[in-house]
């Protein structure tokens, strides 16, 4: 790592169309050489964009970057003045070795590496360097945490000067956030490195960043030092003058048996691993429970798994009593519906229309089934338009296909076919909020809590341990596939939980 | 006496297998070893079969006409790397999958190889020298069995240096990363096209060697049925062998040795010829059944396989 001081990145009257869409309206930002800028706002307001205009990704329509007074024209040349991203979704080669991923990425490789010399400075950089990581080790055997830290690391090795973190912790359980953002944070302080991040997670902002520009539909509302605002006023920033709607409160609903109940379930990953191990869970009607754990422990299988998506190799799951199976007719006497993450993949067909795929619950029942072979497709239109409007999803059209929604929309048009259409009286749900702006977060968890206030039983898996005691009556923790830590939200110690997810209390 | 006799054969049948499986495991092994190197790289060449085909043909015929079948082995290199080529363009083009263009390139090579090749059915062609390594045996069967081409030598080679270039060198890097995780490779500024193109070019250039061995090996003619599958279940043979070179060079080995095991049960007086000519087939289907699962991923399967990017 040379000691070179990093370089002044000044964002000027930047705009930028995508289609018909303005995702920038002439953003101006400035971080100063060694500060830690943080760029906050709501989905679609158009952070990505301002980092992929300075990544030399996106060219702007108007206005320039610079990067100490030399306009970026591209990635390679953005590279080569030492700017670079670590994006959400990792940039790493899994079948390779850490020591691979971070050598292949240096352009000065030789076509035939003397693998002893090379693999001597990777220790030496590795020793000046904030994490330690096994070198041999292949990255699609690491943690999530690790494959950050990998990615950090190439960045550092690349000689980056301005680093870009898109939504860093996002993947990290909460002990590795704060190791890997205090480490970071300690370089900048050497003066060696810019860091611009992007959240939209107050407490880290608070806690790391020097400076925070706040953005909303693509305009910088303002730019300000961290000592001078609270998160209360970020929020306000953010949001503008839309209000989220009041949290619904909750009403107890008095239930001694369970609605659903999962007993010694073992289900496999993919690599044939036990990816679920003997998990236990109880849900009441009129309980929200919450499933918390860093992604990777299981989760995603057990959702699967109650889907019909995985098979089951040992232990039940009942609803009401009754063993569940994932077929139609115990799906509709039970109204045990699951909603797994990735809807588009997972829960809909994306080339059919939105109307269509919010018929699929119902299509073989009247009113939308017309005899035992058709369809009645004014019923399916009219069925669809109601939830679209209680959803707001947009565009309003029942017609579209399922593939051109937003992740947001689609997620609305999803949980609208479950909650409303299908009457769920238990959901299963897998990081609902993901991708949701907050506005569209605030509204769906109130349909939530509306669905438990009804006497509904809800298991909510969400990475999202904030999202979880907003919403959960109780909570448990998935680590290593099993049950780690069971609390009530009440009652829920952060330091205590956070050390669960570990599954190394 | 009798039992001198019986060990005998058990013994001589021993060395015929060994020689039979080292000779059928040549065109194994290098259409195997090229379709492990196309696919670390993301791509799938089915149409190996059509590309030994058409180098078997090439090889014959140029041996013929030149009286060198060293320039044989060449020209059926080239064609090999001029189907590839075919292949690598193709699969390149927006919404073609690879799949359905290797199983085109099946019927292309194996049409043009029938439709060049028909003036060559009958005549003999000079045939590649072999090392001798059977002279000290007075036994014929002996001396047949341990005539060895020098093209398993070379595939020996190939093996060990293919595996060497896939893990020490800075192009064997670049294709497993961007047959691995195309997202990645590309943003490490390295070119998912080129370096799929030149693998899969390369590989099928491997193949046309494999091909050259059906034709300039005894008996060294030229016949339409001369490959007999062996370019699809090289490539089967690529799965079992979980991506590895060096596993390529031993499953060849079996995959030949198989092949061998009827004609010399056949030649010990057991019967059942079509059944057992059927063995090496039988065996693919099995490895496969045995080595795959429904419920788990292969390991070292290079992530973006055949997947568009």
């Amino acid at each position: 790592m040379s000691t070179s001081q990093p370089a002044m990145v000044v964002v000027h009257e930047v705009s930028k169309c995508f289609g018909a869409v303005r995702a920038l309206d002439a953003v101006s930002l400035t971080v100063r050489p060694g500060s830690f800028h943080a760029i906050i706002g709501e989905n679609g307001a158009g952070k990505s964009t301002v980092a992929k205009c300075m990544l030399g990704v996106y060219s702007p329509d108007a206005g320039e970057v610079r990067v100490d007074g030399v306009r970026i024209s591209g990635p390679a040349q953005a590279r080569g003045l030492g700017v670079g991203m670590v994006f959400q979704q990792f940039k790493l080669v899994p079948s390779l070795t850490v020591a691979e991923n971070l050598l292949v990425a240096r352009e000065d490789l030789p076509a035939f590496p003397r693998w002893r010399e090379l693999r001597a400075r990777l220790r030496r950089f590795l020793e000046t360097s904030p994490f330690t990581v096994d070198l041999d080790a292949k990255v699609a055997h690491l943690a999530a945490g690790q494959k950050q830290k990998v990615e950090i690391l190439k960045q550092l090795y690349l000689e980056t000067k301005i680093l870009i973190l898109d939504e860093p912790t996002s993947v990290l359980t909460p002990a590795e956030s704060e190791e890997v953002m205090t480490a970071v944070s300690a370089l900048v302080r050497t003066g060696s490195l810019s860091v611009v991040l992007i959240s939209h997670r107050f407490p880290e902002v608070m806690n790391f960043a020097d400076e925070v520009t706040v953005m909303r539909g693509g305009r910088v509302v303002i730019s300000l030092p961290v000592k001078q605002t609270n998160p209360a006023q970020l929020a306000e920033y953010m949001m503008g003058q839309s209000r989220p709607p009041q949290p619904l409160t909750k009403t107890s609903f008095p239930a001694d048996s369970p609605a659903l109940e999962i007993d010694q379930l073992v289900v496999q990953g993919d690599t044939g691993l036990v990816a679920v191990d003997r998990v236990r869970l109880r849900v009441y009607p009129g309980e929200i429970l919450g499933v918390a754990g860093v992604s990777g422990n299981g989760q995603r299988e057990l959702v699967q798994a109650i889907a019909g998506q995985r098979s089951i190799d040992s232990g039940y799951i009942r609803a009401f009593g009754e063993a569940f199976h994932p077929n139609r007719s115990s799906i509709r006497k039970t109204k045990l519906f699951t909603i797994p993450e990735e809807p588009l993949q997972n829960a809909t067909v994306p080339a059919m229309s939105v109307a269509e795929n919010l018929a699929l619950r119902r299509f073989d029942q009247p009113p939308v089934a017309r005899g035992r072979w058709f369809l009645d497709r004014g019923a399916m239109r009219d069925a669809a338009l109601t939830v679209i409007q209680a959803f707001s999803i947009r565009p309003p059209d029942p017609e579209v296909s399922a593939r051109s929604l937003s992740g947001g929309n689609l997620q609305k048009a999803v949980m609208g076919r479950d909650l409303m259409a299908g009457d769920a009286a238990i959901l299963v749900v897998a990081n609902p909020c993901m991708g949701l702006d907050f506005l569209a977060t605030a509204s769906l968890h109130n349909r939530l809590v509306e669905m438990r206030n009804r006497g509904g039983a809800l298991l909510v898996v969400s990475e999202d341990l904030d999202e979880l005691v907003e919403l959960a009556d109780r909570i448990v923790v998935m680590s290593g596939g099993r049950i780690a830590y069971e609390t009530h939200s009440s009652e829920l110690d952060r330091t205590v939980i956070g050390s669960h997810f570990g599954g190394h209390p | 006496m009798i039992v001198q006799s019986e060990f005998a054969g058990v013994s001589t049948l021993a060395v015929a297998l060994l020689g039979a499986a080292i000779r059928g495991s040549i065109p194994y092994m290098f259409v195997s070893l090229g379709e492990c190197l196309t696919e670390t790289s993301g791509r799938i060449n089915l149409g190996m079969e059509g590309i030994l085909l058409m180098a078997a043909m090439t090889a014959f015929a140029v041996s013929q006409m030149t009286g060198s079948p060293w320039l044989g082995a060449l020209a059926a290199a080239l064609v090999g790397g001029l189907l590839g080529l075919i292949h690598a363009v193709l699969t390149e083009l927006p919404g073609v999958n690879d799949v359905a263009a290797g199983i085109a390139m099946i019927i292309f090579g194996g049409g043009l190889a029938f439709f060049f090749g028909k003036q060559f059915v009958a005549p003999l062609a000079p045939q590649l020298p072999v090392f001798d390594f059977g002279g000290w045996s007075s036994n014929p069967a002996i001396r047949a069995a341990l005539r060895i081409s020098p093209l398993f030598f070379l595939g020996v080679i190939t093996a060990f240096g293919l595996r060497f270039v896939l893990q020490r060198t800075r192009w064997g890097l670049y294709v497993r990363a961007v047959g691995d995780d195309p997202e990645a490779a590309r943003s490490m500024g390295i070119s998912v096209r080129s370096h799929r193109m030149a693998a899969t070019v390369i590989g099928a250039t491997m193949a046309g060697i494999g091909g050259s061995h059906l034709t300039l090996y005894f008996p060294g003619i030229w016949s339409e049925g001369i490959s007999g599958g062996q370019g699809l279940m090289a490539v089967a043979l690529v799965i079992f062998a979980r991506w590895s070179p060096l596993r390529c060079l031993a499953a060849s080995l079996f995959f030949g040795a198989a092949q061998a095991l009827g004609p010399s049960l056949q030649s010990l007086g057991v019967g059942g010829y079509y059944l057992l000519n059927a063995s090496p087939y039988i065996l693919t289907l099995l490895l496969m059944i045995l080595s795959s699962s429904r419920s788990r991923k292969l390991a070292g399967m290079p992530g973006a396989l055949g997947a568009r990017v």
